[in-house]
């Protein structure tokens, strides 16, 4: 498949949340470019931004310095080429996995049998074929991250953002998963942007890894990840030692110091 | 649906058919008074009564049916509107606080002055009734929706309407269902009393009619009519409550 992805920039971006009593800034003078069909992992301190920055690429808040680009154009409201995978994976529990896959294409003003079609279609590619009258809480945990995947290929994303789509499942599931996202990308050529705590799920998605700092977020590294992908990374010495040096950039990011009261 | 459970669904009301009856007959011997008849009497006096006794159900059956439509059609947007605006919200609550506790069928007579004797005092009385316990069940329900369910409608690009109509609504049917289940009592009590007192239709008056003619088991099956129509409404809501939130 041809190459596809979005291309993302965040030139100093920063983002200060106000509400009138409070003053509360979330990120400082951010610059990344994410080249199209790029996997980028980002890690970093809880509470640190990293969730904001996804939302910014979303298209769902605005940065309040700098600008923040898709293919070069400010993202000022959610693109329709853009999935988003949020943390508790955005199911609507009153709708059946065919419905919420299509749920997408709905709100974007697809017909409705396109719509199921292509929803169908999704669900067959994440192995979730047979279960589209079922409903998101007969689905097993697995199943519901399954179906949120589902939601943003029927979408035919070219900008997936997830933001800690896999933090609810076992080990062993979340390997599955994470191989699950490892060929779709492949497969598809999208951009994509994941949000992880997991230093190892960084390593195993991201070929590029983006650590940041505690609040206000800013990136305290940019490694390269040129091994991703290719036969047997799990498993290798190298996968490790990359996990090794993440982990001293993360152990970085939480020294004291960084933290700044917004002005 | 399986056939077991049907089958014992089935079962369970034909048990409860059978208990009610039987205690029925059983106080009635008891008692021994012509105020409570025996069902097989009743049955007699329904089945000699059926002819006047239908124009009469019709009336009654009306006049809450389009109850429940004009209080739900009222409550259901106002609730959606005020619980998802803050500024609504802060203005109308204490209103609805301060209205919601008063019994709103002591304003039967108001409205016998203002609207006459006919349909309209009964149908805007168990309209207000209605329209409030579902105003207060669904403005509930509205502000219980996750707000998760909001921003993933709202991250994959919809407007406002998309909010309502794929999570405000839906969210809150199950408790539109569930108010209206349990407000068929009371509306079809409010419709007994606003008939009694007024006019010269409807269950209600027949009822008292017979009373006051002193035929008992006259008035006994205008009583069994009034039973059936809330049991056969509480039947519809329960039906349609399951069929809508199966997701549940």
């Amino acid at each position: 498949m041809e190459q596809r992805g979005a291309h993302i920039e965040f030139i100093h971006a920063g983002l200060v949340f106000e509400d009138g009593v409070e003053r509360l800034r979330a990120l400082r003078d951010l610059s990344i470019s994410v080249s199209p069909g790029q996997s980028v992992a980002l890690i970093g301190p809880s509470g640190c931004g990293k969730s904001t920055t996804l939302r910014l690429a979303a298209g769902m808040l605005a940065p309040t310095e700098g600008d923040v680009l898709v293919n070069g154009s400010p993202v000022a409201k959610p693109r329709k080429e853009t999935a988003l995978i949020p943390q508790d994976l955005g199911l609507l529990p009153w709708k059946t996995a065919l419905q919420n896959a299509a749920l997408g294409l709905i709100i974007r003003k697809v017909g409705k049998s396109q719509a199921h079609e292509l929803a169908a279609a999704a669900l067959a590619q994440v192995g979730l074929a047979g279960f589209e009258q079922s409903w998101p809480k007969e689905l097993s945990g697995g199943m519901r991250q399954r179906l949120a995947l589902a939601r943003a290929l029927a979408m035919d994303a070219d900008l997936l953002l997830m933001d800690e789509p896999l933090s609810a499942v076992d080990a062993l599931l979340r390997e599955s998963l994470q191989d699950l996202l490892l060929d779709l990308w492949r497969e598809r050529g999208h951009t994509q942007m994941l949000v992880t705590h997991s230093i190892e799920e960084a390593v195993f998605l991201g070929e590029r890894i983006l650590v940041f700092s505690s609040r206000p977020a800013t990136l305290v590294a940019d490694i390269a990840n040129l091994r991703m992908g290719t036969a047997g990374w799990r498993d290798s010495a190298e996968f490790a030692a990359l996990c090794n040096e993440v982990r001293a950039a993360l152990a970085l990011s939480h020294l004291p110091g960084n933290d700044e009261k917004a002005s | 649906m399986m056939r077991g459970p049907l089958l014992r669904k089935i079962g369970g009301y034909a048990f409860a058919v059978v208990f009610i009856v039987a205690g029925w007959w059983l106080t009635a011997l008891a008692l021994n008074s012509p105020a409570l008849p025996t069902p097989a009497e009743t049955v007699q006096v329904l089945a000699e009564n059926l002819e006047v006794l239908v124009p009469f159900f019709c009336t009654s059956a009306y006049r809450v049916i389009v109850s429940l439509v004009i209080g739900t059609a009222l409550a259901v947007p106002i609730a959606q509107v005020c619980a998802r605006s803050r500024v609504l919200d802060a203005l109308f609550a204490p209103v609805l606080y301060l209205l919601y506790p008063i019994p709103k069928v002591v304003l039967l007579p108001i409205l016998l002055v203002l609207l006459g004797l006919a349909d309209a005092p009964k149908i805007v009385l168990i309209s207000l009734t209605v329209f409030f316990q579902v105003l207060v069940a669904v403005r509930d329900a509205v502000r219980a929706v996750p707000e998760s369910a909001v921003v993933s409608v709202r991250a994959l690009g919809g407007s406002a309407w998309d909010e309502y109509r794929h999570v405000a609504i839906p969210a809150t049917m199950p408790a539109v269902f569930t108010s209206l289940r349990i407000g068929v009592g009371t509306a079809i009590a409010v419709l007994f009393i606003a008939e009694a007192m007024a006019g010269s239709t409807g269950l209600g008056y027949f009822i008292m009619q017979s009373w006051s003619m002193v035929n008992y088991p006259r008035m006994f099956a205008g009583i069994i009519a009034m039973a059936l129509l809330g049991v056969v409404l509480y039947a519809i809501f329960d039906l349609l409550e399951r069929r809508l939130t199966r997701w549940r």
